[in-house]
């Protein structure tokens, strides 16, 4: 199951930081309190750390968050729930399309609907395709934060390919709002698995030559190695998840231990790290990159026919226009579903799904009808933020922007 | 896959509920629509909790959070705990009513998990439950002085206005934070014989008056002139 990497030595970088100087009791030095943030390039967004520092060592830090605050849960109470699905683009936004796959099968449990094999297929080409494009512009402002230029250079390059086959499936480069309740907004087009193919192939080359800049890097692995040291129990504690918790060497992967969406039948490995610094997980994100890949290519090997959506979900999905337009049934579907929103029982669950940045969950409580009466949103990067406090207290200051780096997080879903 | 839940109801939904009254402690079960679920009593949520992460593997809180069940609404406010146990790989629901309904409280369980803190920060500052025993009660989200919980039922969509968070900028400027202008709101077109102008939910442009024709309209005029 685990991905053996080899680490190598790193006993003179523990020993950095003298014990004495965290106290302050060798240099009769004044504490500075320094603000970082909230428009700080290192701090990927609208991140702020409020920190005590004695020299350059930080003696506490303190997160501020909330910039990006737009009220999420309680725009939710007051839509029905197709017309939030946009509002799950917005919080992971290096990732929309895993977002909107997590919000519908939440949904979709609710309704106890199962949506079809095709559907759930496509749902995972596009959610591993989210996670590559997410994971490299990771690893591009990763290397930038440590001073490596070129990475992000890559990065980019490949990630924009990827933008466009977002935009021919779904119309969009970054908002994408793919998903409905009970199936996706449209099949995929005519050759598209083609493409997503020859990315594939063509990409797993480059991975490795953008992979080979930072892996044996001297510079990089100075910042990395046994910078930001998460243990096991720390990361569980916290409610780390994603490649944060399996760079601290946790196997927790929810595609491997509470599959969704017909991930059981695909073969992948789950990386995981040995130490849980910085590089262990920027490794774990080179290597779930080749995951993914794989993923894809097993999923286009055997891609389902079949209808692309719940056909007997009239009261949930709204039919695709070409019925609307040609058949009365489907044209009063649509005006209820329009109009009333997709009906949902009452009841609550809870679904996680395994996205780029860690485990996204959706608390539903419905008392029945269109609208949620209670949506909570357990967003991956507000979990890996609360643990900045405990590992950031005692390091550098520049080594804080290696850790903001490696815990790869996004304001937008932190704050929601 | 829906299926990947109820395989599992079915024989762990008395586990935990089963385990639990084991101990001794007066726990129901709650209705779910899919993971095991149950409710406990306020007071003996850490010692739940405490028991279910030692004893049963439940070795990390996913989520924290606590749902308002409306003005009137008796017992009004309910926390929500969901456990996830990286051996078993299942979940469970915890929950637990608040005995206020105008000032919940419910105690920490920051002391079994140190994640709990963030969550507890958030649930405090947007629904008001008041965590006792915590060690750092702040809002996180919104600013320290801000006066509401927004995620309460009564707090309205568009917001209530308030003062910015720095005074001296208030003093300054004279800016305050405004509601949001909903026109009509919130998200939905009102039917009926209406002026579809005025039930969109957009702002309107009054920069046009009679006096003062859109230059457009001046220019028709010439024309028609």
């Amino acid at each position: 199951m685990a991905t053996e990497f080899s680490f190598p030595d790193s006993a003179a970088k523990a020993a950095k930081v003298p014990a004495g100087l965290v106290e302050g009791t060798e240099f009769q030095t004044e504490k500075m309190s320094l603000s970082m943030g909230p428009s700080h390039p290192s701090t990927h967004g609208v991140l702020r750390l409020q920190m005590e520092l004695d020299g350059e060592i930080l003696t506490k830090c303190d997160p501020v968050l909330g910039y990006l605050h737009r009220g999420d849960e309680k725009i939710a109470e007051n839509m029905t729930y197709n017309q939030f699905v946009p509002y799950t683009d917005r919080l992971d936004y290096l990732a929309p399309l895993a977002n909107n796959m997590a919000y519908a099968i939440a949904v979709e449990r609710l309704a106890k609907l199962e949506v079809p094999a095709r559907c759930q297929a496509i749902r995972v080409i596009t959610a591993e395709m989210a996670r590559i494009s997410a994971h490299l512009m990771g690893l591009g402002a990763f290397g930038l934060d440590v001073g490596a230029w070129s990475v992000l250079l890559y990065s980019l390059h490949e990630r924009e390919k990827l933008y466009k086959l977002f935009e021919e499936l779904t119309g969009a480069r970054f908002t994408t709002s793919y998903t409905r309740i009970g199936g996706v907004t449209r099949d995929v087009p005519e050759g598209w698995l083609g493409r997503v193919n020859a990315f594939c192939d063509q990409f797993l080359p480059i991975l490795e030559e953008t992979l080979t800049l930072l892996t044996r890097n001297k510079i990089f692995m100075d910042r990395t190695v046994g910078i930001g040291v998460i243990s096991k129990a720390d990361a569980l504690a916290y409610g780390l998840t994603g490649p944060n918790l399996r760079g601290s060497g946790v196997p927790l992967d929810l595609r491997k231990d509470k599959p969704y969406s017909g991930y059981e039948q695909y073969e992948f490995d789950v990386p995981v790290g040995s130490k849980g610094d910085c590089y262990d997980r920027y490794l774990v994100r080179g290597e779930e990159m080749r995951q993914s890949v794989r993923i894809i290519k097993q999923v286009i090997a055997k891609f389902p026919d079949g209808p692309w959506y719940a056909t007997d979900a009239k009261r949930i999905f709204a039919p695709p226009k070409d019925k609307v337009l040609t058949s009365m049934e489907e044209l009063i579907q649509n005006f209820m579903i329009v109009t009333e929103g997709p009906q949902m029982p009452p009841g609550e669950v809870y679904f996680e799904a395994e996205n780029p940045k860690g485990i996204l969950g959706f608390y539903v409580v419905s008392k029945g009808g269109g609208v949620p009466w209670r949506l909570k949103i357990r967003s991956p990067s507000f979990c890996n933020l609360s643990i900045l406090p405990k590992i950031c207290t005692g390091c550098l200051i520049s080594d804080v922007v290696s850790i903001l780096g490696s815990l790869d997080f996004v304001m937008g879903e932190c704050d929601r | 896959m829906a299926s990947g839940n109820e395989s599992t109801s079915t024989t762990a939904t008395e586990l935990p509920l089963a385990f639990l009254r084991g101990k001794g402690l007066a726990a129901t079960e709650r209705a779910s629509s899919d993971h095991p679920a149950v409710d406990v009593p306020l007071g003996e949520v850490v010692v739940a909790l405490g028991h279910l992460k030692s004893e049963q593997g439940f070795d990390m809180l996913m989520d924290l959070t606590a749902i308002d069940w409306a003005e009137g609404a008796s017992p009004r406010f309910t926390v929500v705990y969901h456990l996830y146990s990286t051996t078993r790989n299942v979940y469970v629901r915890v929950a637990a009513n608040c005995a206020s309904d105008t000032e919940p409280s419910a105690p920490s369980v920051v002391s079994l998990w140190p994640g709990a803190n963030w969550h507890e920060r958030e649930c405090f500052d947007l629904m008001g439950v008041k965590f006792v025993g915590h060690p750092d009660l702040r809002r996180i989200l919104m600013w320290d002085e801000y006066p509401y919980h927004p995620l309460r039922k009564d707090f309205p969509l568009a917001g209530i206005e308030t003062a910015l968070p720095d005074a001296d900028v208030t003093a300054e400027t004279g800016t305050r934070v405004l509601s949001a202008p909903m026109a009509g709101g919130p998200f939905v077109a009102t039917s009926g014989e209406i002026n579809l102008t005025e039930a969109e939910p957009r702002a309107k442009d009054e920069s046009w008056a009679d006096r003062r024709p859109r230059p457009d309209q001046e220019g028709l005029k010439q024309v028609r002139e």
